[in-house]
């Protein structure tokens, strides 16, 4: 068997911002679901997380806002600095070989950022470049991953003209055209309609047939047990439970996983 | 409900694809500046010639024929308004994109995630900006020289220099203004005009020359921080050589000390901005 992911001891410790306040999710109890301005301090944001993620495998990871799962898929795809420990993605360690690590991801951020100066044609063919795909392949791959999310007559709109749930769709296609062993996706149904929520289940369910990686986060239970093989939980900073959507809901009295979410940590979830 | 998840396939160790190399991903990143550069061409020229040529306009043509400035004041003007053109051409093509993609957009990112090391990323940024400050240079001397008329004392001789002069006051110009985008936010855009801009216009020695702060001595050593001094010089010193300027020398130390400063600064910025 071999991993895709393997984190040790991984820490993030985000230091006190100047000033006299600093924006932070709360983490304390009774608060999840929310934030809050907190005096200045450091925010432990990932405390010591041991991760291995299956070549192959559909891996959730799950927690209440601020628990750590952005901040966890940040640092696996280079884009934050860990305060210690190691993670390896792709066979490449994040921080020695960052180059390479990028080299073998696909990301979906949480909320799209196309690049606003292109259409969304040029977004993909362009970022394909970054990648070493010549042109005429960055064309003929842009064309298929477009058309396959249903926004081939959006490919010439500048970004600004496609609805939400088509940028979110075209920061999947961005995610895939550089053809990548990893792909992440953070939250990438929220604020999607039920129809792109489905149609996105879809290509996930796929891509991950064709044995591709891929890591989600989200807090929607529902999605974590009907798209992923296994499930992380985070809660503040921490790995609370670990194991197949089974697994887990067979330690839960009514067989629901939001049951368990809330018995270990103590708040709701969005379902 | 739960749908069992489709188990894939293999599970052995996965070939990766080699590593596209640096300098083919840099190329692409410039790839991508240019093509929107070239889509904002007319924009551009009017938004980094408009007031040059204003100034033109007014100082070199309408009030040497009014009588209130002699044919010298041309000479003076000329390698100030080129300096300003390449200054703020190459300064603010990189300056507002990277405000505005680092700031609430975050649009930067698919950059930043490009198999290449950050800093990289960086210097090609300050490369684009290079270009588009040319560009702009190069439109606009003869633009102002058409409208000025025949200007005392300017030459084309010196081409060696000029080469050195402008090239380097383009890389110092990229370098400050990507510095400027990574330092500030969106809600200072404002302030980026008022309190640093056009203060440093007003005390770059485009519109006279340094020798001529020797009036107010302090002055004349406080504006040696700003770097359109030894732009304005430096094309002083290759344009209109018979007029007053600094030495070639200091102003090519002066572009390289504040190259390396402003370089070495956006370059930390930057990492600590696209590192979270």
């Amino acid at each position: 068997m071999s991993l895709a992911i393997e984190t040790h001891a991984l820490r993030k410790v985000y230091p006190p911002a100047g000033g006299a306040q600093r924006f932070q999710p709360s983490v304390g109890p009774g608060n999840h679901g929310s934030a809050a301005f907190a005096q200045s301090g450091p925010t432990v944001a990932l405390d010591s997380l041991d991760l291995e993620v299956r070549t192959g495998e559909f891996f959730c990871l799950i927690g209440p806002n601020g628990a750590g799962k952005t901040t966890t898929i940040g640092i696996l795809t280079t884009r934050v600095r860990p305060t210690s420990g190691s993670a390896c993605v792709a066979g490449a360690d994040v921080v020695r070989d960052s180059v390479t690590v990028r080299q073998r991801i696909g990301v979906v951020p949480q909320r799209p950022n196309p690049d606003r100066s292109l259409d969304a044609w040029e977004n993909l063919v362009y970022h394909a470049g970054y990648f070493g795909i010549p042109r005429r392949e960055a064309d003929r791959r842009a064309a298929e991953l477009l058309e396959r999310l249903e926004i081939a007559d959006r490919a010439r709109l500048k970004v600004d003209q496609l609805s939400g749930g088509q940028q979110q769709r075209l920061m999947i296609a961005r995610a895939l055209i550089h053809d990548p062993a990893v792909l992440f996706l953070d939250e990438p149904t929220v604020g999607l309609d039920p129809q792109a929520r489905n149609a996105l289940w879809a290509i996930l369910r796929e891509l991950h047939a064709g044995g591709r990686t891929i890591v989600m986060t989200t807090h929607y239970m529902a999605e974590a047990e009907e798209l992923s093989e296994r499930i992380a939980m985070i809660d503040r900073g921490r790995l609370i439970a670990l194991g197949t959507p089974a697994e887990l809901l067979a330690q839960t009295p009514d067989n629901s996983l939001e049951t368990f979410f809330v018995t270990r940590t103590g708040h709701g979830s969005h379902l | 409900m739960t749908t069992p998840a489709t188990t894939p396939a293999t599970t052995a160790a996965p070939s990766y694809r080699p590593r596209v190399s640096s300098a083919r991903v840099f190329v692409a990143l410039l790839n991508r500046d240019l093509r929107v550069a070239r889509r904002e061409l007319p924009y551009f020229l009017i938004r980094t010639t408009m007031q040059p040529l204003l100034f033109v306009v007014v100082f070199g043509y309408l009030l040497p024929r009014m009588g209130f400035t002699g044919e010298e004041f041309k000479t003076a003007l000329l390698p100030g308004i080129l300096a300003v053109s390449l200054m703020f051409a190459s300064s603010q093509s990189v300056t507002l994109p990277m405000v505005q993609e680092f700031g609430w957009t975050k649009e930067i990112e698919d950059r930043l995630l490009a198999p290449i090391p950050l800093p990289l990323v960086a210097v090609e940024k300050i490369v684009n900006a290079m270009i588009q400050g040319l560009i702009a240079a190069i439109v606009v001397l003869p633009l102002a020289r058409l409208v000025m008329g025949p200007i005392p004392g300017f030459t084309f001789t010196h081409v060696g220099a000029l080469v050195v002069v402008v090239l380097l006051s383009a890389t110092a110009a990229s370098a400050f203004g990507l510095f400027l985008g990574v330092a500030i936010s969106p809600q200072q855009i404002g302030f980026l005009f008022s309190l640093i801009l056009t203060p440093m216009i007003f005390f770059g020695c485009a519109y006279y020359p340094w020798s001529g702060l020797a009036v107010v001595p302090w002055l004349q050593y406080l504006v040696l921080i700003n770097p359109l001094v030894y732009v304005s010089e430096g094309m002083r010193a290759a344009l209109t050589p018979t007029a007053p300027h600094m030495p070639l020398p200091a102003v090519v130390a002066g572009l390289l000390v504040l190259t390396v400063l402003f370089t070495a600064l956006a370059i930390n910025r930057f990492m600590k901005r696209a590192l979270g």
